[in-house]
């Protein structure tokens, strides 16, 4: 049997895919990878659909042991990754042999890393997806001892290649949208929401982000009491202390919190790779400009494909380019950070 | 455009963009059973007919949701169909979707295990235990939306004396199958969590099965009555609840 032993299990390590879409009127929000885009990427990296489920990681990676020889891809916040000890490029396809461990530490840029695996993790499905719903009581967090089942891989050959993610690991700008409640903020609190600088705290998971803010709280018009009304990934609410908290992919089906935005889709990885500390600030942009950056899960792959170059073999080089890393600051230690998640 | 000016918050029913790929139309902003049913109409008539690019329909208390897939059906495109789709009738007349269910569960209320606010929310509802157990049982109840967790039915309406505020503190933790009441309403909880609601009973009904066939035992629009059992009924289905049924039946509402 083709098997992935967890030998040692950072403390929010899980399953996920793309999540199961359809069930909100049932209560159950979609779910899946926090940062899509890292999810995409290794499927681009190991030439898989995107049905392959892959280990997240917040935080905080874990050993693996196979039972088979395989492939992996590591993606998302940048970990401290080795092969028996030896090092291994982020952001690559890599070969495993039968027997050896995989051991990926804690992050040193983002939050959420992901270990994917030639054929994908062939756990059990639940309406369509393999992805752990925690605030749902779906799945679990991984734990050591768990062995979790391995599909089929076309082509154990096909490893060494790299792609170079799209910078979105340190916060920054991020557009929005109207949401339900934003007409019921003033045109003044709207203008200083955007010239506000936002840092994530430290509360956090994969149902949403709290920020802080220098200022008083935001305020909508109250003279209406807010039934629950249904509410999306991306969704900025302002919470009765008036700290706003962006919602990601497990976050509840509905909230009577107001919202002032959306965040857009292909924004909204930034928000979940923010660590405790992160900055940023939100920008409300036009319809069509959001339409324009906006892809389906199987063109974004396609695009992130035809990125997919092989990595450099020559071993001076390599190690150059680990340099190069440590120099710019992608990774700029891998000192343990403390974080809450 | 500003991004504030599109939306009109004084005329109902209320069309929002919620993003990039959603909208949402709010019958009401408060709370009736004549919205909740509008809400629920209007899902339904989505469903049966649904365009080309709508990719997930919902209902809160008194809004239907829409999720749709921009770069398959333009968001301008669903506005003037919803639009028409909401001109077509009185909405607030329409009759509830068809294929719903009218659950019994049999449900133990008050004493110290299984209903320990039963004695403080009859108090605050002005009657005694025993008369708000008959209301809380004889009350046609309405699954008037799911969430909070999977599976979690929003029952309603409990008659005005009813119109509990939830209490400030916090309950640490509710076991699955309390039944609750605030606002006119029953929670009945599909999974432990800490709670603003009075624990007023409990039953044995799992409105939320992960791994089963079907996860989900109530849609929104399903009714419910509890039947009144004793402590010693609810433990013996308690004890053999391998379904999660916990001695709850339903039939068709023609």
């Amino acid at each position: 049997m083709r098997l992935l032993d967890v030998m040692r299990a950072g403390p929010a390590m899980t399953v996920q895919d793309l999540g199961r879409p359809g069930h909100m009127v049932f209560g159950l929000s979609q779910g899946g990878a926090a940062d899509r885009e890292a999810f995409l990427e290794g499927a681009a990296l190991l030439g898989q659909p995107i049905s392959c489920a892959a280990i997240e990681m917040a935080g905080f990676g874990g050993d693996f042991v196979a039972t088979v020889d395989l492939r992996i891809a590591l993606t998302g916040a940048v970990m401290k990754a080795s092969l028996d000890g030896d090092p291994l490029i982020w952001n690559a396809s890599h070969a495993v042999k039968a027997g050896l461990r995989v051991s990926i530490g804690a992050a040193t840029s983002g939050v959420y890393g992901y270990l994917h695996i030639g054929g994908g993790i062939a756990s059990e499905s639940f309406l369509g997806s393999r992805s752990a719903h925690l605030s749902g009581g779906v799945g679990a967090v991984l734990a050591i001892g768990d062995a979790l089942p391995i599909g089929p891989d076309a082509d154990l050959r096909d490893v060494g290649n790299t792609l170079t993610p799209r910078q979105r690991f340190n916060g920054g700008d991020v557009r929005i949208l109207p949401s339900v409640q934003t007409s019921r903020f003033s045109q003044e609190e709207i203008s200083r929401f955007e010239k506000t600088r936002f840092r994530r705290t430290t509360r956090g998971n994969r149902q949403g982000v709290e920020l802080q803010f220098e200022g008083v709280p935001f305020s909508s018009d109250g003279a209406l009491a807010i039934l629950s009304e249904p509410m999306v990934a991306g969704d900025v609410q302002m919470t009765g202390t008036g700290m706003p908290f962006v919602l990601l992919p497990e976050c509840q089906t509905t909230g009577g919190y107001p919202r002032i935005g959306t965040v857009i889709p292909v924004d909204l990885p930034i928000v979940a790779q923010a660590a405790a500390g992160s900055k940023f600030s939100f920008r409300f942009v036009e319809y069509r400009d959001a339409l324009l950056s906006h892809f389906s899960p199987d063109q974004a792959l396609a695009r992130l494909r035809s990125q997919v170059q092989p990595l450099v073999r020559d071993p001076r080089q390599l190690r150059d380019l680990l340099a190069y890393d440590l120099i710019g600051g992608v990774i700029n230690a891998f000192d343990e950070i403390d974080r809450t998640e | 455009m500003n991004p504030i000016t599109s939306a009109q918050p004084d005329t109902l029913p209320r069309i929002a963009d919620v993003g990039f790929g959603g909208m949402l139309v709010t019958f009401s902003d408060a709370l009736t059973d004549a919205a909740n049913s509008a809400a629920l109409a209007f899902r339904a008539e989505l469903e049966a007919n649904r365009p080309v690019g709508l990719t997930e329909t919902s209902t809160s208390l008194t809004s239907t949701f829409i999720a749709f897939d921009p770069h398959t059906l333009a968001r301008e495109t669903l506005r003037a169909q919803l639009i028409d789709l909401l001109g077509r009738r009185d909405w607030f007349a329409a009759s509830l979707p068809e294929g719903r269910k009218l659950w019994t569960i049999p449900s133990v209320f008050g004493g110290d295990t299984f209903g320990p606010q039963l004695g403080e929310a009859a108090q605050l509802a002005g009657v005694s235990p025993d008369t708000a157990i008959a209301q809380l049982c004889e009350t046609p109840l309405r699954v008037m939306t799911l969430g909070f967790a999977p599976g979690q039915p929003y029952l309603g309406s409990l008659p005005e004396n009813w119109d509990l505020p939830r209490q400030t503190g916090l309950t640490k933790s509710v076991p699955i199958g309390a039944i609750t009441v605030a606002i006119r309403q029953i929670v009945l909880f599909s999974a432990s969590t800490p709670t603003g609601w009075r624990q007023v009973g409990q039953c044995a009904f799992h409105a939320f099965r992960a791994h089963h066939d079907a996860p989900f035992a109530l849609t929104p629009g399903d009714e419910i009555r509890f039947v009144p059992i004793s402590e010693a009924d609810f433990l013996r289905i308690h004890e053999r609840n391998d379904s999660g049924d916990g001695g709850a039946t339903w039939e068709a509402i023609s």
